[in-house]
């Protein structure tokens, strides 16, 4: 991987960590809220479905996750096992496409 | 030769421990988060199973780690943005006070909600 | 008198501590209780050391576990219960004893291309540069730098990414990109960027920690960070 693209993936993780910064925020407060009387599905999907506003924060939220955790993954992997090049890199792209598959898929589940 | 925990023991290292431990572990927990919400593909009745089984207290507890997990992490990834986005110098380990403070405070709301 | 037990690194990367007992002395320094050794105990102990007055950069070891300059640590201030352990600067090869092999952390100053270039000869005038302008400032916070090596040795990114440029070079870097005159920024900031450079920094802040002219590479780096991501989105390498 060359330099350029070692940079913008740091510039990809920074970004994506000031989305997920208000994502996150979000998401606790909700969390906290939520638990006050026991989760239920009922409660949940009656959030969810059929709100576009909520399927389109959670969208969003889905894509930088999918960006933001698998560019972290790759530094301790790195750091930790020493292992770099190429054969990383494939590892933590599928990663990154797996993460935002399943996300995109939960977060359809609870839409429809 | 190597450094051992002398060399490492101050708040900033400590910072970055928390801040790699929740981040692989969050990560590692996010397939499993998203496959339970996916069980709502098979209607209601899917994810309230799910749900009841979580009601077990070893599950509660684990909710309560991760809600933990998720706010140090987003705590201690703002003051990285501080730290390498703006002009600094001696008030980082305010910053690290702050991180830590709004941490517990989120988990103790959690936990308070939960019971 | 009172009497120090002091254990000092003896041998290369393998090798083990021995014991010594060095008398206890008013304002004494972690560097004389090594020369004390040297002289007085065994003369075949090696180390390093050259000013004695914290400006050359020579003494730095790790005592008590913690990369110091000696000539400039009392031993006051680190001696645990009457005890010193003395060892090399970690995070570079030991060539005997105390002393370690500082070719890499130098080598890695050039490849952050940490030499001041200028446009103008013997014959232009000097170049202004108002004290107080931004630069200037931002130079000045990191120009203090002794190469002593404590904040690579201290460094863990150092230790887990053996190609990262470590902290010393990286804020040499910084104060060049600071330098109104120098006319090398775009190779530089090029050179310092992405994984082996200022990208791979965790903000340990470890450097900053053990510096002991309390400079604060982390600062350092976080600045060339944001310069060099910039270069990058401009497409400037």
């Amino acid at each position: 991987m060359n330099v350029r693209t070692q940079v913008l993936l740091w510039a990809a993780q920074r970004v994506s960590a000031a989305v997920l910064a208000v994502c996150v925020l979000v998401h606790l407060v909700t969390i906290i809220y939520a638990v006050r009387n026991g989760l239920s599905a009922a409660e949940i999907l009656g959030r969810t479905r059929g709100n576009a506003a909520w399927a389109a924060f959670y969208v969003l939220f889905v894509a930088a996750v999918a960006v933001h955790a698998p560019i972290g993954l790759r530094s301790a992997l790195a750091e930790s096992f020493n292992w770099r090049g190429r054969g990383l890199d494939i590892a933590v792209l599928a990663l990154a496409v797996a993460l935002a598959v399943l996300g995109l898929r939960a977060v359809y589940a609870v839409f429809t | 030769m190597k450094n051992d925990f002398r060399a490492r023991n101050h708040p900033a290292y400590w910072a970055f421990i928390v801040h790699r431990v929740s981040g692989v572990a969050l990560a590692l927990f996010l397939p499993l988060h998203f496959w339970a919400l996916g069980q709502a593909l098979h209607g209601e009745a899917g994810l309230e199973s799910f749900l009841r089984w979580s009601d077990q207290p070893t599950v509660k507890l684990a909710e309560v780690a991760l809600v933990l997990l998720l706010a140090a992490h987003l705590t201690g990834g703002l003051r990285l943005l501080a730290l390498e986005f703006l002009a600094w110098r001696d008030w980082h380990k305010t910053l690290l006070a702050l991180a830590a403070g709004i941490t517990a405070a989120a988990g103790l709301a959690f936990l308070l909600n939960l019971t | 008198m009172a009497t120090l037990r002091v254990s000092v690194w003896r041998g290369q990367e393998s090798g083990r501590f021995q014991e010594f007992e060095v008398p206890r002395q008013e304002s004494q320094s972690v560097l004389d209780v090594v020369t004390h050794i040297q002289r007085a105990l065994d003369p075949t102990l090696a180390y390093r050391f050259s000013c004695r007055v914290g400006m050359c950069g020579s003494c730095a070891m790790t005592v008590n576990g913690r990369a110091r300059w000696t000539c400039r640590t009392h031993v006051d201030k680190v001696a645990v219960d009457g005890r010193l352990e003395i060892a090399p600067l970690s995070n570079l090869p030991v060539v005997k004893d105390l002393v370690t092999d500082m070719t890499l952390f130098f080598d890695k100053w050039a490849r952050a291309r940490g030499r001041f270039r200028g446009a103008r000869t013997r014959r232009d005038d000097f170049e202004r540069v108002p004290p107080d302008s931004a630069a200037r400032r931002l130079a000045d916070a990191a120009i203090e730098c002794i190469g002593c090596g404590v904040c690579y040795s201290a460094c863990d990114v150092v230790a887990w990414n053996p190609d990262y440029l470590g902290p010393a070079a990286l804020n040499r870097a910084w104060t060049l990109v600071n330098d109104a005159r120098d006319t090398d920024n775009r190779a530089r900031l090029a050179a310092v960027a992405g994984d082996a450079g200022c990208h791979a920094c965790h903000t340990h802040m470890s450097c900053s920690e053990r510096c002991p002219k309390q400079l604060s590479p982390t600062a350092s780096i976080a600045g060339l960070k944001r310069a060099t991501a910039l270069a990058a989105l401009k497409g400037e390498f």
